[in-house]
């Protein structure tokens, strides 16, 4: 059986998934039912300086739903915790010294000024939790008090901040990263250079869920007017799959240790994050939905997993996709792929044929001897993908490579088996000459 | 089910009022809206999709679905009554499993086709639910046209003249609008009136008239008509139905299906309806089904239909017949009728030759359900149609061989004796004659 105890910044833990810093982990009662559900971790619900935040009244959720009301993407307007820190602090302290085997990060975020930050990291630390992660992250609220995405959206003062914090505290220092930025790269290489030992990434997503119209007002409404929250949950995952695998890949940030975060809502999703480059996981939305109990799916998936594919421990394939995602310019424009029907799948919908007739390269037959019948013509297909995207039936369009050699009958040349891309193609004008 | 009270003979009252109830509930209760969504949202809004070329009315199904799952569901009824006005009756009586269902790509990927009589009828009950009319009238043509019989195709013929502009009179035989509709099909197809509905939400366009109980050959005449009025549009339907000749016998439980069928249908409460104790249906159509089921309904303890041809030739699609057997009515086929055994004037057995030998069925009801025929005498008149197979020969736009007069429903050779066809024909016909009106 495939092990998948996890040490993340020498923080253990007897797996890597951990609950995000959110609604599921701001109290004592719900952190032990998730610590008794099997969770590997926990990162404490975001705590300040008192006096504590307060919230709407209202709702403070909103969601997108698939037809049969799968909950698709999630957005919240709650604030860091409600309540007095020293309340949370005191539930930590238990909770930990119960479960000492798991993972207890506490999520913080204070004003702006070392004073503040000084002051609260020894309270965290005398809890016994096992790191400290900065909420530079959340969308509402609390930027409007020059805190949480205020923050995280200047990397001098998130480098600051770290600074302040590596100085102040011995515990590891996970710098959590807000999406509502235009490059995640500099926040960061900001957080690494203040001295970070992990980032995790992503926080939510500014969003408006959808406009109610019969009221015009925005979605969740409090009184008739709303405010842009933070968008989660599996909607939000290919961005932050990506964000991921931009610091992953960046020359200056290659080797900090990720904790990813964003839609994990399986334990492939959870699998996908690592083969980026995370050590661990975060999942909120996911457990907001369905309950702590979706721990036990993501731990049997994982290890059967692994063991099918032999990955004895998280090291054996953590990391090991990073080096795959690369600049557009580097790709082999010499790799030539086909679409390809197989007609004894095909249930004959036409759905391939009308988005490549209307909106793509008309490559693809509608009717042959005057029968309903979908094909590919090679002389047209791109391959694009489209019609395997877009296919009800899995592997019924497959996307067949050309051998090299063979004649691509579009472009009426012979595919080239030489790996051969942008930088040096004919067209750039930017093109680097081959050494003579 | 509940025991029915096993009185022998015919007679009625054999169920608890409840039990009526329960067994002639809807045949398929109606989508809720979340369920219409969901259902709607396995629609792979197919290109040139298959099951609108399989509707012979054409209705754009994928749109309508789609219309269904962005929660517009007036928009989808709209998308539907723009083909056929009578959508409503064929969401519920179409044998969407041999029609649009049966083409559903859906079908061929797992055998489970989108459920599409079910959305049509979810989007249909929610617009007339609403009242929502969709249709006016253009400015009058001043011309008027006669409709001969207010079943499926004289009320769709009707409207899309209404549409056009033009005033149309309907005679109808009966006393109740709606055909087959109304008298015809099983009662747990149409609950709740829906016949009556149907015909008041399509009359509702204004400018049709309905005269009731005036039967054509009888109270009104081709010749008369045809002269009296700008265009004749004939469907009068099949009212005659064919007999057992010989092998019949004058006793009390030698019944025509058709009739029985229309009795259960205008009952207004099933328990006064009488049934035998055990009965035979002779037949291998919807009609046969339609009594075989109903009888079993009301609390007929045995029920056997018995076909002459092969399982296969059996006209009653497979559905239907599943349908039967699930509800306790056996079907055996090969079953060659020789002659219906009486005993002091009331029939005590059914007789029929089966690989060679008689297989003689004791029963105290025989039903007659072997179909149905034109009362040609009705539209020979001065100048005879032609006829075709039996039934009024058409073209392709419903024209007969008068060339004021044009036919469509069951009562032309071209049909298939579904509602939808008859709402096509209908239909069609009416565009044809409003071209002619028009030229």
């Amino acid at each position: 059986m495939a092990d998948i105890r996890s040490n993340f910044l020498g923080i253990r833990s007897p797996n890597p998934f951990w609950l995000a810093s959110a609604p599921p982990t701001d109290k004592e009662y719900n952190v032990r039912r998730a610590f008794k559900a099997g969770w590997g971790g926990v990162v404490w619900k975001t705590v300040g300086h008192d006096p504590a935040c307060v919230n709407v009244n209202g709702p403070r959720y909103g969601a997108v739903w698939g037809p049969d009301r799968r909950l698709l993407g999630f957005s919240n307007i709650e604030l860091i915790t409600d309540r007095p820190l020293q309340l949370n602090l005191q539930e930590i302290k238990a909770v930990k010294r119960d479960f000492p085997d798991r993972a207890v990060v506490v999520s913080l975020m204070v004003p702006c000024d070392e004073a503040s930050w000084q002051s609260i990291l020894p309270l965290v630390e005398d809890t016994g939790c096992d790191g400290i992660e900065l909420n530079f992250g959340c969308p509402h609220g609390m930027q409007e008090r020059g805190m949480g995405s205020a923050v995280g959206q200047v990397p001098e003062y998130i480098e600051m901040v770290t600074r302040w914090c590596k100085a102040h505290s011995r515990l590891p220092v996970i710098v959590k990263l807000t999406p509502n930025i235009t490059d995640i790269r500099w926040p960061a290489r900001a957080a690494r250079r203040g001295g970070a030992d992990a980032v995790s990434l992503i926080n939510t997503i500014n969003s408006i869920t959808s406009v109610n119209l019969d009221t015009f007002s925005p979605e969740p409404s409090i009184d008739g007017y709303g405010s842009h929250g933070g968008y989660s949950g599996p909607a939000v995952k290919p961005i932050a799959l990506n964000m991921v695998a931009e610091i992953a890949r960046d020359p200056e940030t290659k080797g900090l240790p990720l904790s990813g975060i964003g839609g994990i809502t399986t334990w492939r999703d959870a699998a996908e994050f690592m083969a980026l480059g995370c050590g661990t996981v975060q999942v909120c939305t996911a457990a907001m939905t369905y309950g702590f109990k979706i721990v036990q799916e993501m731990i049997a998936g994982l290890e059967n997993w692994m063991d099918a594919k032999g990955h004895a421990s998280l090291d054996s394939f953590v990391g090991r996709a990073a080096g795959r995602a690369t600049d557009w310019q580097y790709l082999n424009l010499n790799y030539v792929a086909k679409a390809r029907i197989d007609q004894q799948l095909c249930i004959k919908c036409g759905r391939c044929y009308i988005a490549c007739e209307d909106t793509s390269h008309q490559a693809i037959t509608a009717l042959a001897n005057g029968k309903r019948h979908f094909e590919v013509i090679e002389a047209e297909c791109v391959g694009c993908n489209l019609c395997v995207n877009v296919c009800p039936v899995e592997n019924c369009i497959t996307m067949e490579p050309l051998a090299a050699g063979v004649l691509d009958r579009r472009t009426g040349q012979v595919v080239d088996g030489e790996y051969g891309n942008w930088t040096t193609h004919p067209n750039n004008p930017m093109r680097v000459q081959a050494a003579e | 089910m509940a025991q029915s009270v096993p009185t022998d003979g015919i007679a009625s009252g054999r169920l608890a009022p409840e039990e009526y109830r329960s067994r002639f509930a809807d045949l398929h209760p109606p989508l809720s809206t979340h369920e219409a969504v969901v259902e709607a949202d396995r629609c792979y809004f197919c290109y040139d999709a298959p099951c609108m070329t399989a509707c012979p009315t054409a209705i754009d199904i994928p749109l309508f679905i789609r219309e269904i799952g962005t929660g517009n569901p007036l928009g989808a009824a709209k998308t539907i009554f723009d083909q056929n006005i009578l959508g409503g009756i064929c969401a519920r009586v179409c044998p969407t499993e041999t029609l649009c269902e049966q083409a559903c790509v859906r079908e061929a990927a797992e055998g489970k086709p989108v459920q599409i009589g079910l959305l049509q009828r979810y989007a249909t009950d929610k617009a007339m639910a609403a009242g929502k009319q969709f249709y006016g009238r253009a400015a009058p043509t001043g011309k008027t046209v006669a409709v001969i019989g207010a079943g499926p195709a004289g009320l769709a013929c009707a409207h899309r003249l209404a549409m056009k502009g033009h005033e149309v009179q309907i005679f109808e035989a009966r006393p109740k609008a709606g055909g087959l509709n109304e008298y015809g099909i099983a009662a747990y197809k149409a609950v709740d009136g829906f016949a009556q509905a149907e015909v008041d939400y399509v009359t509702a366009i204004g400018g049709i008239t309905i005269h009731h109980e005036r039967a054509l050959g009888r109270d009104v005449f081709l010749s008369g008509l045809a002269e009296q009025y700008d265009a004749v549009f004939l469907s009068v339907g099949l009212a005659g139905v064919n007999a057992l000749g010989e092998a019949d016998a004058e006793a009390r439980g030698s019944d025509d299906a058709v009739a029985w069928i229309a009795e259960v249908r205008q009952a207004s409460d099933l328990g006064t309806v009488p049934v035998g104790r055990r009965v035979v249906v002779i037949g291998g159509g919807m009609t046969a089904i339609d009594a075989g089921i109903q009888a079993k309904g009301l609390g007929a303890e045995a029920v056997t239909i018995c076909y002459r041809g092969p399982r296969e030739r059996m006209k009653a699609s497979l559905y239907e017949q599943d349908l039967a057997q699930t509800r306790g009515v056996a079907i055996r086929c090969e079953m060659r009728p020789l002659r219906v055994i009486a005993d002091a004037g009331r029939v005590v057995a059914m007789a029929f030759e089966q690989g060679g030998e008689t297989v003689t069925l004791e029963c105290d009801q025989v039903f007659k359900a072997i179909g149905q025929t034109l009362v040609s005498g009705a539209v020979e008149d001065e100048t005879p149609l032609a006829l075709s197979g039996g039934r009024i020969q058409v073209d392709a736009e419903g024209r007969t061989s008068n060339p004021k007069v044009w036919a469509g429903g069951d009562c032309v050779a071209a049909g298939d004796d579904l509602t939808v066809t008859a709402v096509a024909q209908g239909r069609d016909a009416a565009e044809s004659i409003h071209k002619a009106l028009s030229a």
